[in-house]
């Protein structure tokens, strides 16, 4: 029976968010029969297409998002953002909840099973590698920017029909400023890693190939770089700062930004949970406003923003709240995701269950790739 | 090994305690799954340094399976027996590392997307467990108070907003002699009902003067121990191949003595302090994350009478690998965000205790400090109301249990 409840408090958490963005955000519900083509609502040819994904990590719950007490917290989700958007109420992810491994089964749309805290490459070939080997797009067109050294591997997968050379380009910006400032205590606040186990996190060795990034693919000096990070109070704050860098000199066609000051939560702090929450959603506007900045994302980008799961509720004596995602409980399983950009319905909510693991092959539908390996599907909705 | 397999002699690693309570009842343990018999072991092993309420439930649970029919047997375990183990985890010794087999079972659990499974088997056996044992009401009703906000002068944050619709909101509360009146009652109530740890009192900070009836516990007190946990991890943490499952094993395989903490008189309390310092994430280095767990886990494991829970300032927040450094600097503290930490913990530590038996006769307090803020939740409280009226922290007290 209690298996059966956490079905049915799925359900109610992604009721409550209709309900709440109903009266808050003046959606409507949606309905997947729509008559028109994203092509021909949007005008845009595939080949033309760029997708950036956010996820908003690591991992945040109803109560201090959606809910009504939590709305306070996500003030340009709600009021800029959702009202432009299509939202999914209720993506379920059915993997192992350990950021790395969820990052990379959203990334594959296969649930991965590979160790969360060992620097491997995903055993599905990634979105990535489906991208540029079917439209045989350069490495400089997928980019991932990722918060710490663990994720160093997720560009590609270990797959021997792609793998090796096939997949994105990964930044990471701390492996950047840890090279240019060969670790000076003044930028440690900057450096922190995995939040999940602060003790541990994988070496990424070759020093000189990121400072060449630096240089010559971002067109910044070390000293420009040093300078303007001093001025940033967080980790994800220095991504979206390389997000945006990236989005003027390379443009790349895929961006995949993986959030993850969240996860402070481990530590059992909720005043720095919530400011990381607070952070993140001020984050995701800044990369909205980016696209529509850029000539050469303005009108052609569809954004995609997605929690890579939950956290323990507050009920399940299990868990300890919101301090961590172990349980497996509903909420912990349970997110959303927003679509927003040309062709996307605006101020749509849909409220059927849609799977982490569908992400991938609806941007497969919308860039005009196969995603043949996907465990998901295309969500119609937005096609 | 498999449980079938099982000899007296395969646990003269235990404490004689421990050993005795197993070996009683080898035959029932031989009978159940691998997936299920060494988390019963997890906290066996432990028996000699566990509180009375967790080795009478213990005994309770032992004796239920015994009492159980083989047919019945099968039927409560039927779902962990469907649990597909690797033959790794069959060979590895968890008779006497049971601990570091749930970790390493509950990975494989994950990585062969059985959690589900092993979530709802145990879901069912708990259920079933407490239908067949059912909970005995505690000899007086349970109070928790939760005092918040230490040395914060001034703040507009909306406390206590999780708590107000079960209880009464009160807003002028005379805060003189609050903490002395509160840590008075909860020794009056000690020394009432003498009752092996049962009324404690747990400070995030440096604990005040207090009766020695309570069972305390203070995050200044285990500093010593912190600052020695902290130095061994950054060792480990430094040394090659170590990783975060290494590291964990590490942690879970410290003894008191490791951390000094064999010098108490206590060795019940002392493990009870080890096991916050080493499985509670967080609580080496945010004092509000220690008051909340050690809260938690004393709610859990003692199921006491009486709690006083005061949360204190935690240090601003730093790189993580900076505060896993031990320094003598000065590194400020955060009262603002403290606040909202010890808000939530208070949430908890009510949450805590209403999971605990007699929780329709409980009664639960939390207060701001210094301060003219409070709820009271009991059962001849009205439940969310206010109250304007001027009033003391003896009166509500009073009023509440």
């Amino acid at each position: 029976m209690k298996h059966d409840l956490s079905l049915l408090t799925g359900r109610a958490l992604s009721w409550n968010r209709r309900e709440f963005l109903r009266d808050a955000a003046g959606l409507t519900l949606g309905s997947s029969l729509f008559s028109k083509s994203l092509f021909a609502r949007s005008g845009v040819l595939q080949k033309d297409r760029k997708v950036v994904v956010i996820t908003f990590g690591g991992g945040a719950r109803d109560q201090e998002t959606f809910a009504p007490e939590g709305q306070e917290n996500i003030p340009n989700l709600l009021k800029e953002l959702i009202p432009q958007s299509s939202f999914f109420t209720q993506v379920v992810n059915r993997g192992i909840l350990g950021h790395y491994v969820a990052t990379a089964s959203l990334a594959t749309g296969v649930y991965e099973t590979i160790n969360n805290f060992a620097s491997l490459p995903p055993e599905s070939p990634t979105v990535f590698e489906y991208f540029r080997k079917d439209l045989r797009r350069p490495s400089s067109d997928a980019w991932v920017v990722a918060p710490s050294n663990g994720f160093n591997r997720i560009g590609e997968s270990s797959h021997r029909s792609y793998g090796m050379g096939q997949g994105a380009r990964v930044i990471l910006p701390k492996h950047l400023l840890t090279a240019a400032t060969k670790g000076s205590p003044d930028y440690e606040h900057l450096l922190r890693d995995n939040y999940e186990t602060p003790f541990f996190a994988p070496e990424v060795a070759g020093n000189e190939v990121v400072l060449e990034q630096l240089r010559e693919l971002l067109k910044l000096s070390v000293n420009d770089f040093k300078e303007h990070a001093l001025t940033l109070s967080s980790p994800d704050e220095l991504s979206v700062y390389i997000v945006r860098q990236l989005m003027k000199q390379v443009a790349p066609s895929l961006l995949w930004i993986t959030m993850h000051d969240i996860d402070i939560a481990h530590a059992g702090a909720y005043s720095l949970y919530v400011d990381g929450i607070r952070r993140t959603d001020r984050l995701c506007l800044d990369v909205w406003k980016a696209i529509q900045d850029e000539p050469e994302y303005s009108g052609k980008t569809t954004l995609f923003i997605l929690p890579d799961f939950g956290r323990d509720s507050d009920e399940d004596s299990a868990g300890n709240g919101f301090q961590h995602h172990r349980t497996g409980d509903a909420a912990s399983r349970t997110t959303w995701m927003m679509a927003l950009g040309p062709g996307i319905r605006e101020g749509v909510v849909h409220d059927r269950r849609v799977d982490s693991t569908d992400l991938v092959p609806t941007i497969g539908a919308i860039m005009g790739f196969s995603a043949a390996l996907s465990q998901g599907r295309p969500v119609s909705e937005l096609l | 090994m498999l449980p079938s397999q099982l000899k007296p002699e395969h646990f003269n690693g235990y404490p004689p305690l421990a050993r005795k309570l197993v070996v009683e009842k080898l035959p029932v343990l031989q009978t159940v799954p691998l997936s299920f018999l060494p988390s019963l072991l997890r906290e066996a092993i432990e028996y000699d340094y566990k509180f009375p309420a967790e080795r009478l439930a213990l005994e309770k649970e032992l004796a239920n399976l015994a009492s159980l029919s083989a047919e019945q047997r099968e039927e409560w375990f039927r779902e962990f027996a469907q649990i597909k183990l690797a033959t790794a985890l069959e060979r590895f010794d968890w008779v006497n590392q049971p601990a570091q087999f749930v970790e390493q079972l509950s990975s494989h659990l994950w990585t062969t997307h059985q959690q589900d499974a092993f979530r709802k088997a145990a879901t069912e056996y708990f259920d079933r467990l407490t239908r067949a044992i059912p909970a005995v009401e505690p000899e007086i009703p349970r109070v928790g108070i939760t005092i918040v906000g230490q040395g914060v002068s001034a703040s507009e944050y909306p406390l206590f907003r999780k708590l107000r619709p079960h209880g009464a909101f009160y807003t002028k509360v005379d805060a003189k002699n609050g903490l002395e009146v509160l840590l008075e009652f909860a020794a009056q109530r000690a020394k009432a009902h003498p009752v092996p740890y049962a009324h404690w009192y747990i400070d995030g900070g440096k604990e005040v003067a207090h009766d020695p009836s309570l069972t305390s516990v203070s995050y200044a007190a285990l500093e010593p121990a912190r600052n020695l946990l902290l130095a061994k991890v950054q060792k480990q943490s430094d040394s090659p191949g170590m990783g975060p499952e290494n590291l964990r094993t590490a942690m879970a395989a410290l003894r008191p003595s490791d951390l000094q903490l064999d010098k108490t008189a206590d060795p019940v309390l002392s493990r009870f302090d080890l096991r916050v310092l080493t499985e509670g994430s967080g609580t080496q280095i945010f004092s509000t994350t220690f008051a909340q767990w050690s809260a938690r886990e004393a709610l859990r494991r003692a199921q006491p009478l009486t709690l006083v829970v005061r949360f204190a300032s935690r240090q601003r927040q730093r790189p993580m690998n900076e505060m896993l450094t031990v320094t003598k600097e000065s590194i400020g503290d955060d009262p603002a965000g403290s606040l909202v930490d010890a808000d939530m913990g208070a949430y908890y530590n009510w949450l805590n205790q209403q999971r605990l038996s007699g929780a329709a006769r409980s009664s639960f307090i939390a207060w701001f400090e210094g301060h003219e803020t409070a709820i009271a939740i009991g059962p001849a409280v009205p439940r969310g109301t206010v109250s304007n009226s001027p009033v003391d922290v003896r009166k509500v007290l009073e009023w509440t249990v």
